[in-house]
This record gives structure tokens, sequence and C-alpha cells, in this order.
């Protein structure tokens, strides 16, 4: 299991909240999301044979969401 | 060009309005219009395109909804509407991003402080590695001007530490071998050698940081509220706006409703104010674990205060040294001497003393004997010492003269603990400890007093004496002593009984039942202990009491300002509907007024930011004044 964090550019509508944590929480292998509204970051859990950091980046840009910096542990 | 940003976009779009305002002017009505339509497309364009991301995913979003009115608006002819119901989108959408960050600036600026890396002393020499590569058990070398990247214990050296991270407390504190040090703090000036044992995501300043953004997420019931109802708002909005077409078949009348149908307001009123107030106190060195208990910690009007360690320092110390024949650094010395093998506080409180007076401490104790409820008896450089108690003296046949027993109550009742030391199976001397009132306490009581407590209480496991004393030095309504953790349990449910809100404050971990009772539980001056972190509502990072009345006070500003934020968001709803309904609003007016209402709300909260409790800075001021004049006295 790892976890990464990605720090976003600051959200202004908290619709993007649920628009996130959902279409990350489809993907297969993700275990956990969670969108922080005010501190601007996304927490995800992941299953590293499943999916990887990078797909899930891909997924929140294709949203419409830029991507500042990630750090995966 | 995606990427413009928003900024640029509503610059660009602010332009051509005002070049479509020039034309008007001049009369080129013509070229006027197909000014405001390059501006409504070009800047209607960016809206789409998240419109269209937002779709592909299955989800609804509020640019769905502007694009299709400004669409709906260009085909009837409204090209005025149209450019500025844009611009406004674009401009407001920045404006609220820059006012937005500025109310999570103070989370911001703490994450910003996690150091980045550190030198460690591997076996291969000093080498600079990323904080990341820092393992348990590693040696870290810590210089000058660097930031502390561990939490770990000094092992070499000494330093000034800046701990403002993690206490708020900007004042830098000296330490030494033996001392903890936490990640995140700044070395101002020294070296020192620590061993790391927690690293990352483990030390201290990382669990703030989570547990602050956790906070700050966290909902109140007014935000739950809100949001429900914004989640019917906007649909409900959409329909009617279906309707009014079907009904009425007034095109212009179902667009506006689609630009008014995004609950802006609504949603952010509430969770700004949340998260400037959380910010402000986490900068104080106070940690308040959600929304929710900020509002609980707003209505208290009952405070009950663990006396050790809460409103006194916890350290006691020396306040005199009676001797009768020797000198009185002799016998503090001899004492010292004998009670070096001691593991009593009391004890230990003697020798500490013995070495503030740099007194050389080098006969060894002989045929030492602890007696449990007494004291002890030992023998040093050829003589009997007895220490301790009245009983002690009486169980080793030392008389105790009037005078000699005079003073021994007497210091006593000003708040000592006095212990009675016989050289020889003679009275030699009386060494009177204390535990000192914390200097800001009286202040601290003073202002929650002021911000609208009504009662404050001390609970205490101490003899009745002490409590009393410390009671009346800091006017507290009430004292109760001697009691047991379960005991302090059972008083906080009493007062709950009899309707008070009661927050209580102690050290976190002899106290945590009765913190957890309690409606707030603060726990204090744990600099990061992980029990009364995760077992107190609130944490009071540094061992002051100002804070927990800044806390308060705080408590009381957040809650005033998220409900002047939801009076706006309602009412502005209420204005708009009203409005719309009455036809004086159309689709650029009611843009103008939703993204205001929106930035009034973030500024409003942007305000507690910088908040300061306006007691603390009279008082502040007071103490100022009294030592200019002691000074001119002097």
């Amino acid at each position: 299991m790892q976890k990464v964090v990605f720090n976003m550019e600051p959200f202004t509508c908290p619709s993007c909240v649920k628009k996130i944590e959902n279409t990350i929480g489809r993907i297969d292998g993700v275990n956990e999301i969670k969108v922080m509204f005010n501190s601007g970051r996304v927490r995800a859990e992941f299953d590293s044979s499943k999916t990887n950091a990078d797909v899930l980046e891909n997924t929140i840009i294709k949203l419409g969401y830029p991507v500042l910096s990630k750090k995966v542990s | 060009m995606n990427q413009m940003k928003n900024s640029h976009i509503a610059g660009i779009t602010g332009l051509l309005l005002f070049i479509a305002l020039a034309l008007h002017l001049t009369g080129l009505a013509q070229w006027k219009d197909n000014v405001l339509i390059v501006s409504s497309l070009f800047a209607g364009y960016f809206i789409a395109i998240k419109a269209f991301k937002a779709l592909r995913m299955k989800a609804f979003s509020i640019e769905l909804l502007v694009t299709i009115a400004v669409i709906g608006a260009l085909i009837i002819g409204e090209y005025v509407e149209s450019a500025v119901v844009t611009f406004l989108f674009i401009f407001g959408a920045y404006l609220e991003s820059r006012t937005l960050e500025k109310t999570r600036s103070s989370l911001r600026e703490l994450i910003d402080q996690t150091p980045t890396e550190a030198t460690v002393i591997r076996p291969e020499g000093h080498i600079k590695v990323p904080v990341e590569e820092v393992i348990k058990g590693d040696r870290v070398l810590v210089r000058s001007g660097e930031k502390i990247a561990v939490d770990g214990a000094i092992v070499s050296g000494q330093a000034l530490i800046i701990e403002a991270a993690i206490t708020g407390e900007s004042v830098p504190a000296s330490k030494s071998a033996g001392d903890r040090v936490f990640s995140g703090t700044i070395l101002d000036n020294g070296y020192i050698e620590i061993t790391a044992d927690r690293v990352g995501d483990d030390t201290t300043f990382a669990k703030i940081i989570e547990m602050v953004e956790e906070a700050q997420e966290s909902k109140t019931k007014t935000q739950k509220f809100l949001d429900r109802f914004a989640q019917i708002y906007t649909p409900a909005i959409v329909i009617l706006s279906v309707l009014v077409y079907a009904v009425s078949r007034n095109v212009e009348l179902a667009l506006t409703f689609l630009v008014i149908a995004c609950p802006g307001a609504l949603v952010i009123s509430a969770p700004v104010s949340m998260v400037a107030g959380i910010g402000n106190g986490a900068r104080n060195g106070v940690l308040v674990k959600g929304g929710e208990i900020m509002e609980k910690l707003s209505k208290i009007d009952l405070v009950i205060f663990d006396k050790t360690g809460t409103l006194t320092k916890g350290k006691p110390e020396v306040t005199e040294v009676k001797s009768w024949g020797l000198e009185e650094n002799a016998l503090l010395r001899i004492v010292a001497e004998a009670e070096k093998v001691s593991e009593h506080h009391l004890g230990q409180t003697i020798v500490n003393e013995a070495r503030k007076r740099e007194l050389t401490l080098e006969h060894e104790p002989q045929g030492v004997e602890i007696i449990k409820g007494g004291g002890m008896v030992a023998t040093v450089a050829g003589q009997h010492l007895a220490i301790g108690n009245r009983k002690l003296m009486a169980d080793q046949g030392v008389t105790i003269a009037e005078e000699v027993d005079a003073y021994a109550v007497a210091r006593e009742k000003a708040g000592n603990t006095a212990v009675l030391i016989a050289i020889d199976k003679r009275l030699a001397g009386i060494i009177s400890i204390a535990d000192q009132i914390k200097p800001e306490a009286q202040a601290a009581i003073a202002q929650l007093r002021n911000a609208g407590v009504k009662q404050t209480i001390m609970l205490t496991g101490d003899n009745r004496h002490t409590a009393q004393l410390v009671g009346k030095e800091l006017g507290l309504d009430a004292v109760h002593a001697e009691l047991l953790p379960q005991d302090k349990v059972k008083w906080v449910n009493d007062f709950k009984s009899q309707g008070y809100r009661v927050a209580m404050v102690g050290d976190g971990i002899n106290d945590a039942p009765a913190l957890a009772t309690a409606d707030v539980g603060l726990a204090m001056g744990v600099g990061g202990t992980d029990i009364s972190m995760e077992t107190a509502d609130i944490v009071l990072m540094s061992d002051r009491l100002d804070q927990f009345a800044h806390a308060y006070s705080l408590a009381k500003a957040t809650v005033r300002n998220m409900q002047q934020n939801t009076i706006v968001a309602v009412g502005t709803v209420i204005f708009l509907l009203a409005g719309v309904l009455l036809g004086k609003i159309f689709l650029a007016s009611g843009m103008l007024v939703h993204e205001l209402s929106v930035l009034l709300v973030t500024l409003n909260a942007v305000r507690l930011i910088r908040y300061r409790a306006r007691g603390k800075a009279q008082l502040d001021a007071q103490g100022t004044t009294t030592r200019d004049t002691s000074c001119q006295a002097a």
C-alpha cells in the first residue's frame, strides 16, 4: 500500500471535492481518497500493484485541476 | 491556451469591455456589439472548457449553467449581458482564489516551514541528505540558522532554539544535552547533535499539520445545514428556470435563474470563517481539533483548572533556606549531598538548588534509608542527617522548639512545603519548597472573565492549604482539594448537571478522564506528547495560560464571524430571488451580486487571521506601564 499527497492550486468551489473524490475513488486499486478543500491537498492510498501515482495525477489533471507537486511515500 | 491564467483572461476581457464602452460613447453601436461578442466568446471559451471537462467525467458543474446562460444571451442578442457575465465570472473566480488563499495562509505558512534536508553523521562522514532519507536512530547535526529536521534528544552541544512552529512562542528557548528538540524548530544560535527518534510523518510537527488540516476539513452543524441547503438550492433553481421558460416563454428570466443558481456564498460562508479561525489558533500554538469544538468553546461559561503544571509552574523551587547554627549554604550542601541518591521530587529540587548556587557536592551519603511518608536518614561526612516532616523528627527523637515550629507553620501557610533537617538529632534548619504560580495566570483569568466566563474553579490532588492559597491569590470562585482523578470526573459531571458548559484545563495525562468528560477538554504544556494530543479537544502547545485566554476569545470571534457570514449568504439568496422575480435583476447584475457576496464573506473571514484578543492588548499595555513606574522608582 502506497500513499501519495498532491499539492493543488487553491480550490475555489467545494463541488470540486466530490468531483475528484468520486472519479479517483472509482479507479481500481485506490483504497482511500481524501480531498482537503481548505489546504488544497489531495491525499490518496493505493495498491501499487494495481495502479500508480502518475495515473492518479493524470486523472486529476484531466478533470481540470492542475497539480503543483506530489509526494509519494 | 487552456493553461491561461484567470487573471490574464479577466484582464483581457476587462479591456475589451472598456473598449466597448468607449465605442458606445462615440456612437459606433455596430462595432460595440462586435467587441462584446468577441469578449463573450473569448472568456466563455474557458468557462465552457471547464464545463466540458467535468461533463466528460459525468460531473455536473456551475460552469455548465453559466455556459448555457451565455450562449442563450448571445442568441437573444443580449451582448452586454453575456460579456459582463463572463467577465464577472472569471474575474470573481480570480479574486476568490486570491482571498481564499489568504484565509488559508496560516496553515500554508506552517506547511512551508517543513524542513527539507538534514546533516547526518554516518560512517562516511557528515552528509547532507533530503529529510525523507533520515532514519530513526541517525545522529543529526544542526548548526546556527538551520532548521531541525527530526524529533529527538540532544546528545551533545547547546543552543538557543526558536520553537514558534510548535509552541507559537517566539522567544528562543535554551536547550542542552538531554533536552528534547522538535522538527520544524529553528536553531537560532549554537551547535547541537541529536539522536533522531521520530522522523518524517511521525514527528510532532507533521502531526500538528495533519491535525490542523483535518480540523479545517471538519464540518460544523451550521456548515452541514448550509451544505444541505446548497445541495437543494442549485437543482431547485435549475428546475425553476426550466419551469419559468415552459410556462412564460420568458427566456431572459430563465437565463437569469441559471446565473444565480450557483450557491457560492452559501457553501463558502461558514467554512472560510472556521479555516481562518483554526489557522489563527495554530499559528499561536493553539490546536483546535475542529469547527464543532470551536463552537463549543465559544459557549463555555465555567472553567475548571488543574493546579500543578496548569496554574502553577509544576516545577517546585526552593523559596527559602533557614538555618540555626550552620551557615545557610553549608546546610544546603550537606542536605543536597544526602538527597543526591533520593528519587523524591522534593529531594531533587534541593539538589537542583545546590547546583544552581554552584555548590560542589563531593561527599557520598552512607547508610541511606528512605522512610515512606516521612523522609530519609543518611550519614554524610560523619554527620547523621534526618530530612523530612514532623513525623520523621518525632520518630527520630528530635525535639522541635516552639519558635521553630511557628516558623514552619508560617512557611506552610504561605504555600510552602517545609522540609525539616536534623543533624546528629538536633534540629538544624528548614528548607521551604513551593510550586510557584505562573506569572501570566492572573491576567489570563481576568481576560477569561472579561470575555464571558462566569465561574473559575480549581480541582487538585494537592493538599487543602496550598490549594486554597493558590485559589485566593488568583481570585478563583471555588477550590476543591485532595481529589483523585475519578473525583475530578464527578465534579465535572456535577457542574454539567447544574447547567454549566464546562471546559477543563489539565495536563492531559493525569487529567485525561476529566478532560474527556468536560464539554471541552484542553491539554496544556505538552510540547508534543502523543497521549494528550489525542485525548484533548484543544491542545495548548506551550505552557502558557494566556494561550487559553486567546483561544477562548478567538472561538467567540470565529463563531461571530461565521454567523455574520451566514446572514450575508442567506440574505443574498433572498435578495437575488426577490430581485429576479420582481424583474429588477438581470444576468449581469445577478452575477455581480453573487460575486460580491462571495468576496464579502471571504474578506470578513480574512479579518480573523490577524485577530488578537482586545483584552490581551490592554493587559500588555498595563504591564508596560507598571514596569515603567518601577523603573522610575528605582
